[in-house]
């Protein structure tokens, strides 16, 4: 019998990783929640929409269109099992439990691929709770998959590349952007540079949609709070590089700073993990290559957050890893393992440049809320952590940050951040909310056997 | 009960689609094929649903399935994910779990 190798992810790093395992003759499954693959930063638009490629992805829609058709081709000549529309929620020693059309199944592998991708990063903003406040990537996905803007005065707020081009894309389309909040000052934003040059063409096309947008941008912007009416936000409050209060008409707030690993599958598997202070969030442990245990390998923006270019080179790698590992002919992974090097030096720039601004959310008033699920306040976790308990899972039971339906996603590195200023600790040393399965919520009927009577 | 005064979302593209009618809270809107729930309601209204432990209104928030913010009732009692559910024709939506929850009543198992 042939080695049953299990991907979950449809992106840059899961697509490459099965056009790699499929020319070793191996024929991958693919589970990928997608209803197309290409995942977030490649999503496609739905059947029956006409936006040619250039205008969805811009400079990358050669990338994206090559990327679309391999896959496409791969799925085509049935030499993979491609499953959209599907969740992993759950991970044991061969078997994955997936959700599918309301159902869960079991799909056996003896090789694990992880591709899971990552999510934006965000920090509390006095009423973020309120509707009409969304991520970035939400306002990128709304205008690529949907070709909608998500309001019609928007302000975008965070630090990173996301928020440049999100705002770039939004301003092209035709969305009326008010302001773009940039909370990492122009002299930070130049301390990365160096390193960023590692990948000059990038620098020069972030560096014209700065243009592009003009006086929309602000750099060393200090967020203070999203005021809100019934309906959503009305104003956003700021000061700027020079400590002016600014004060921004809005009806719709997108927040993100850089990127979080979608970490769960990983941690369910039993990967243990690191604290990366580069990236300020705790990563799978995993070699150049992608290995991490017995079996299981994880490639891109769940392990390492290098973009989709990356993503795809380490795709490839992971799968190479994996064929090596079973004695099968691969090429040589040299060229890839020259290029991520290079794309971590970009990243090391990056993560200098945009800092997760963490005395922003050290100084987060006890009236904020930190859980948006469950509604719980910077308060609520001070209290949890004031009773001695300075570890992220029992701050978790006491004060319930992360144990919404979210699973802490959003909240986990906020806590930490709260409970490392409260004590005196480091971040690090909060420690790690624990992955619960299942990994997305899964009404109870799913789990019905069929011939129950 | 949310006030449908006027809609968050605005449409930049992908205009020329067939229409598609659907319910929500008793109200009968219209949205295009190919729009996911939450765009097909924010187009006429400014939030989703109420939080279930605060005073605010939700609208979505991550729209890739991370948040599980965006989650909606149906008439017929299961729930739905609005960001990554394509509105269908006839659909009956709630922002409310309805009274008349149909696993109450056997015989609404359906």
């Amino acid at each position: 019998m042939t080695t049953r190798v299990l991907i979950v992810g449809a992106g840059p790093a899961g697509i490459r990783a099965a056009q790699t395992l499929c020319t070793a003759g191996l024929r991958p499954t693919i589970v990928d929640e997608g209803a197309r693959a290409g995942g977030q930063i490649y999503r496609r638009q739905p059947e029956g929409f006409t936006r040619p490629l250039e205008v969805l992805y811009g400079s990358e829609a050669a990338k994206a269109r090559a990327l679309h058709e391999t896959f496409d081709r791969l799925v085509a000549s049935d030499e993979v099992d491609y499953v959209s529309r599907t969740s992993v929620v759950s991970l044991a020693a061969g078997q994955a439990q997936v959700l599918q059309d309301g159902k869960i199944r079991l799909v056996p592998f003896d090789r694990l691929v992880l591709a899971t991708g990552a999510m934006d990063r965000v920090a509390p903003v006095a009423g973020w709770q309120s509707a009409g406040v969304y991520t970035l990537g939400a306002a990128q996905i709304a205008l690529k998959a949907q070709g909608v803007a998500l309001g019609a005065q928007i302000v975008l707020a965070g630090s990173g590349p996301l928020l440049t081009l999100v705002a770039w894309q939004l301003h092209k389309a035709g969305a009326k952007l008010a302001a773009v909040l940039d909370t990492s000052s122009l002299g930070t934003q130049m301390r990365g540079l160096p390193d960023m040059m590692a990948r000059p063409g990038l620098v020069w096309r972030g560096a014209r949609m700065r243009v592009g947008l003009g006086r929309l941008y602000h750099a060393g912007a200090q967020l203070e709070r999203i005021e809100t009416d019934a309906g959503g936000p009305v104003a956003f409050h700021w000061r700027d590089a020079r400590g002016r209060a600014q004060s921004t008409s809005c009806d719709t707030v997108g927040l993100g700073w850089h990127l979080q690993a979608e970490t769960h599958l990983a941690d369910l598997a039993g990967i243990p993990f690191d604290y990366s202070t580069q990236w300020a969030q705790w990563l799978p442990h995993v070699d150049p290559m992608g290995r991490a245990g017995e079996g299981q390998y994880l490639a891109g923006d769940g392990v390492r957050i290098l973009g989709a270019d990356g993503a795809e080179i380490a795709g490839r790698l992971a799968a190479t890893a994996c064929l090596q590992d079973l004695n099968l002919p691969t090429l040589s992974p040299h060229k890839d393992m020259q290029a991520r090097v290079r794309m971590e030096r970009f990243a090391q720039g990056l993560s200098r440049a945009f800092p997760w601004p963490a005395k922003l959310v050290r100084a987060t008033s006890d009236d904020t809320m930190i859980c948006r699920c469950e509604g719980i306040t910077a308060a609520d976790l001070r209290v949890g952590s004031a009773l001695g308990e300075n570890e992220a899972n029992r701050v978790k039971s006491l004060a319930r940050v992360g144990m919404g339906r979210c699973q802490g996603r959003y909240c986990q590195l906020i806590g930490a951040e709260l409970i490392a200023a409260k004590s005196g600790m480091s971040v690090e040393g909060a420690g790690r909310l624990r992955a619960q399965a299942p990994a997305r919520p899964v009404p109870i009927g799913a789990y019905q056997i069929e011939n129950d009577p | 009960m949310i006030a449908p005064a006027q809609g968050r979302i605005v449409r930049l593209a992908e205009t020329a689609r067939s229409p598609v009618d659907f319910w929500y809270d008793s109200e009968a809107l219209r949205a295009l094929d190919g729009d996911t729930v939450l765009t097909a309601i924010l187009l006429s209204v400014r939030a989703l649903r109420d939080a279930e432990f605060g005073l605010e209104k939700r609208a979505g928030f991550c729209l890739m399935g991370a948040c599980q913010d965006c989650w909606l009732w149906q008439e017929t009692g299961p729930r739905l994910r609005a960001c990554s559910t394509p509105v269908a024709q006839g659909m009956r939506l709630l922002s409310q779990p309805s009274d008349a929850w149909p696993a109450a009543t056997p015989e609404g198992e359906t």
